[in-house]
């Protein structure tokens, strides 16, 4: 018995760094790349800090400075450990670290992104089920093309004309930034994220004005998350709802509800616990196009604006983080894989 | 290096007509699916509105008319003006021609581009197959627009620099497809006769490798082709993509935003535009994907 819990937990340590690894390596992965891209940058990184007016001798400082006599495998080495140490370089516009800059403007994402995710979650789960579970008759049909809709519709586009309708035309929310400017600047930013700040300040005013703002763009990356994750549930469900296991429940005389919630839902729900972690990470990168129509403060908006003053620190830096996110929410879906599956227990790769 | 088609026996009297047989066969059961038969409808119609475009619009796209700047909807304009007085209706022609140009330089590129160094990885094995596979992995695990946003800043903006950086985000599936084919194909008994007989190794990954890709090829190709056209209109939307005065339906809702609430035509249009194009092919691409691999059938 001890024997084997201990060659188990040998095993599960095994993976876990095997698991470690593969990050470690695309994380590399992902910087060689943006490296690369830096590099691909027609612009001249030692003008782009002295300016075009400094002197020959300045010039041949900061370019030694900077390694760029090096070969580009040291540069790369000194790249990687840049990155490590946090420096990202400085912000062209800003002027600030670019590290300092993401920080701030990160919780305004994820606060978004949550959101939309959960709303995602909560519609995208049910309707998917309903969709298999009635497959081939209306409840399907129409689940279907709602998703169909959403893979297919210009999600900032779908902002401007849900800007334009429920802001400008019924004036049911409020519109593009996080907050009315008359509100601003009222509660101490504590989390970053406007709903918590406002309720930790007991500022139920600011906190429903800030609602008010969110609600319209935190709905789009809901729906754009409720098309992909419906779709999946729902062909996950199909393939469960196919198995020999559910006609012997309800053969058993197991009922309708035990049999969709009870077994095959929650064999579904393993894998679909991957595919929520894939539509995270897409809505970070939803967060792009939906923060520059909504105005909203977040990583996307500064990333796009930074792109438009080609400011190459900025935006490599955000694209070094969201794809960091990224693979970590991908670690975290095996690790959640793992730890739910009880079959993957045994199973050695 | 040149690229040889797989010779086809078109002249082979005996296999013309069972070919004809068979794309007979396909076309009924295409047939057989309206909303596939709705989605090529819509891409037909976007064909023909790129190729007829002078002769269907009424107005010239990049002519301004500032006495007629954001007009209505009406019977002259009948998608109204923008804000230099440009016909709309005209101006969403002439950018089907630009839609097609983009989706038409990602697909010639990336899915030739993925195709050969799958297969040749896959065909390869040992390192060379390890080193790809990671290289995928990381292009996978990074969020495609991001990615391609970060292109883009480096390439400089433009509707070519667009299709190229929206073509380096996209060849990894294709390459995955083509490697997990090779892998099967790689040790079969007919691909070593081919060795046994002298067949280079080029041979097989072109003749027999990817050819047998083909099919899966064409089904991502539809599916991904909405996902191209959305990412194409974000980059024109985010202003890094086609430049004015290109009449790019996503640069068209980009200047069109600062007139959403009063002329909301301007905007709107175009993104209609986008939307049922992209819808068109998403059709398309679920027919083809329940028609053409069947392994995905059940779960569609």
């Amino acid at each position: 018995m001890q024997s084997v819990s201990s060659s188990r937990l040998a095993g599960i340590v095994g993976r876990l760094f095997a698991l470690l690894a593969s990050v470690l390596v695309t994380l590399l992965g992902l910087l060689a790349l943006t490296f690369f891209i830096g590099r691909l940058v027609p612009i001249d990184p030692v003008i782009s800090i002295i300016g075009p007016k400094a002197g020959e001798e300045v010039y041949r400082r900061v370019f030694l400075e900077l390694g760029l006599d090096r070969p580009l495998w040291e540069q790369f080495l000194l790249y990687v450990a840049r990155i490590a140490r946090g420096d990202f370089g400085t912000s062209f516009v800003t002027n600030r670290a670019v590290l300092y800059d993401l920080a701030s403007f990160f919780p305004a994402t994820l606060e978004l992104a949550t959101l939309g995710l959960a709303i995602g979650v909560v519609t995208g789960v049910p309707a998917g089920v309903a969709a298999a579970y009635w497959h081939d008759r209306w409840p399907d049909y129409l689940i279907r093309l709602v998703g169909l809709v959403g893979y297919s519709v210009p999600i900032f586009w779908l902002g401007l004309v849900g800007l334009l309708v429920f802001y400008s035309r019924l004036d049911w929310v409020s519109g593009p930034g996080q907050i009315d400017v008359f509100y601003q600047g009222i509660v101490p930013p504590v989390t970053g994220s406007m709903l918590f700040d406002a309720a930790l300040a007991g500022e139920w005013e600011v906190l429903a004005n800030a609602f008010s703002h969110m609600v319209l763009p935190a709905f789009l990356l809901g729906y754009y998350s409720l098309a992909y994750i419906s779709r999946m549930t729902r062909s996950m469900m199909l393939d469960q709802l196919s198995r020999e296991y559910v006609l012997t429940a309800r053969l058993k005389g197991a009922s309708e509800f035990t049999v969709v919630m009870g077994h095959a839902l929650r064999n579904a729900a393993i894998p679909l616990v991957t595919v929520i972690a894939l539509s995270y990470g897409g809505l970070l990168e939803g967060s792009v196009l939906v923060e520059t129509v909504f105005a909203w403060p977040g990583i996307g908006n500064y990333i796009a604006s930074s792109l438009f003053r080609a400011d190459v620190n900025a935006v490599l830096g955000g694209t070094v983080l969201v794809g960091a996110v990224f693979i970590f929410l991908n670690m975290l879906s095996d690790l959640l894989y793992q730890m739910l599956d009880p079959r993957s227990n045994l199973r050695h790769r | 290096m040149t690229i040889t088609v797989p010779p086809l026996q078109a002249t082979d009297t005996a296999s013309h007509p069972a070919r004809m047989r068979e794309v007979q066969k396909f076309a009924r059961r295409f047939l057989r699916n309206p909303l596939g038969v709705a989605g090529l409808a819509i891409l037909l119609l976007l064909v023909l509105a790129a190729a007829l475009a002078p002769l269907l619009a009424g107005h010239d796209p990049y002519l301004p008319d500032l006495a007629g700047r954001l007009a209505p909807p009406g019977a002259t304009h009948w998608f109204g003006t923008d804000e230099l007085g440009r016909d709309i209706f005209t101006r969403i022609l002439y950018g089907a021609r630009l839609t097609l140009l983009i989706v038409g330089l990602v697909v010639v590129t990336s899915a030739p581009l993925g195709l050969v160094i799958g297969a040749a990885a896959g065909t390869a094995g040992g390192f060379a197959d390890a080193a790809f596979m990671r290289l995928t992995d990381v292009f996978l695990a990074v969020p495609k627009l991001m990615l391609a946003l970060a292109f883009v800043a480096a390439l400089g903006p433009g509707i070519v620099n667009a299709a190229l950086a929206i073509t380096l985000t996209s060849w990894p599936p294709y390459a995955r497809l083509a490697r997990a084919e090779a892998l099967v194909v790689r040790d079969s008994d007919y691909v070593n006769a081919i060795r046994l007989a002298g067949g280079s190794e080029l041979r097989i990954i072109f003749l027999h490798v990817i050819p047998m890709c083909i099919s899966s090829v064409i089904v991502r190709m539809t599916l991904d082709m909405a996902g191209i056209i959305l990412t194409a209109a974000g980059l024109g939307f985010i202003g890094l993509g086609a430049q004015p005065p290109l009449p790019e339906w996503g640069a068209m809702i980009s200047t069109g935003r600062k007139f959403i609430f009063d002329q909301w035509w301007v905007a709107t249009i175009p993104g209609c535009a986008i939307f049922i194009v992209s819808l068109g092919f998403n059709l398309l691409g679920d027919a083809m994907r329940d028609l053409l691999d069947p392994h995905l059938r059940r779960r569609a």
